[in-house]
């Protein structure tokens, strides 16, 4: 997994309505990439609802979360809608699963992500990143919230 | 010690299940304390609730509706401190994880006259800002104790996601 304080490797990935986000686009916001395995798995399902009924604390602190996985546009935008998500998701599908694998949470033996966090600063570089020790394991949303107001204790 | 949130901003940082407090809905009056985090939308968590009835524990309820996963969700978490506020918290609470597929707005006034509430109050309760204020902190506070799905039980500060498994509920003292 991409080690914190290295620069963000480029990407370019459409959303759930074909529009283009790139590492360019999020400069000058702190952004969350949300990696997780597939769209309409039970346990995804868990993380990005949970993940969306906080979204109004991420606003407060200028933070936006992107779900990314290696599904499509269209699945996404299915995804999205039974959900209700407003988050965007981002479809890591052609070459699949290139940018999980710049990030270094590709899953070789499943074909898919892992569950992973990264979040990026305004200028592009990593400044905390996380990977869950399995696919059931889900990251609490408190961990995006240590992150970002680190404790001084 | 840890510098405090902007203002205006619920600190949502890791810190563990609060001990359950005066504003907790406890019952039970000995054995082990669970606390848990529940959705009355979600059925593991009514599975979850019947098998916690038959143990001899002190159980705690907390609200966490996922409103994007069940939509009504919230809308009954605040039915049931509506019905709180009468008194009757565990009895609302019964009724929900009780019958799963009569969660309307009529089924819900059902539910009151059936329990005996003020049924104009229960109304005005159950969209009041403090009430709303009251499940979002529950809510909170399960998000800060990394509650990721529900149901999700603590004991002794330990976390148990799902339905609890065998050995857990033999060691609460089921079926001995």
């Amino acid at each position: 997994m991409i080690d914190a304080g290295t620069p963000a490797p480029n990407f370019k990935l459409r959303d759930q309505d074909g529009e283009e986000v790139s590492l360019e686009s999020l400069k000058g916001q702190t952004s969350v990439l949300v990696f997780y395995p597939l769209d309409f798995s039970p346990v995804c399902t868990d993380q990005l609802s949970i993940y969306q009924e906080l979204v109004q604390d991420f606003d407060q602190r200028g933070v936006k979360l992107y779900g990314v996985s290696v599904d499509s546009s269209f699945c996404h935008k299915a995804f999205q809608e039974k959900l209700g998500l407003s988050i965007p998701l981002l479809a890591d599908f052609e070459p699949k699963g290139e940018v999980a694998r710049a990030f270094g949470v590709y899953n070789d033996e499943y074909g898919c992500s892992q569950r992973a966090l990264v979040m990026i600063d305004p200028g592009g570089v990593v400044k905390w990143a996380y990977c869950s020790p399995s696919a059931l394991e889900i990251p609490g949303a408190n961990l995006i919230f240590d992150a970002l107001e680190p404790s001084a204790a | 010690m840890s510098p405090a949130p902007p203002s205006g901003e619920a600190d949502l940082r890791s810190a563990g299940a609060p001990e359950p407090g005066p504003e907790d809905h406890v019952r039970g009056d000995g054995g082990q304390v669970v606390i848990e985090y529940g959705d009355y939308e979600c059925p593991y968590c009514a599975k979850t609730d019947a098998l916690l009835a038959r143990l001899p524990i002190v159980r705690v309820f907390r609200h966490f509706p996922v409103p994007s996963k069940h939509p009504r969700a919230r809308t009954l978490a605040l039915a049931a401190e509506a019905a709180a506020l009468q008194g009757r918290f565990w009895e609302m609470h019964d009724s929900l994880f009780g019958d799963q597929g009569h969660l309307d707005d009529p089924h819900l006034w059902q539910r009151a006259r059936d329990l005996g509430l003020d049924l104009e109050r229960f109304e005005r309760d159950r969209r009041s800002p403090e009430l709303e204020e009251r499940v979002t902190r529950d809510f909170r506070s399960g998000v800060r104790a990394g509650v990721m799905s529900t149901p999700t039980l603590f004991v002794d500060g330990e976390a148990y996601a799902g339905v609890p498994a065998p050995e857990l509920l033999a060691r609460l003292g089921g079926g001995g």
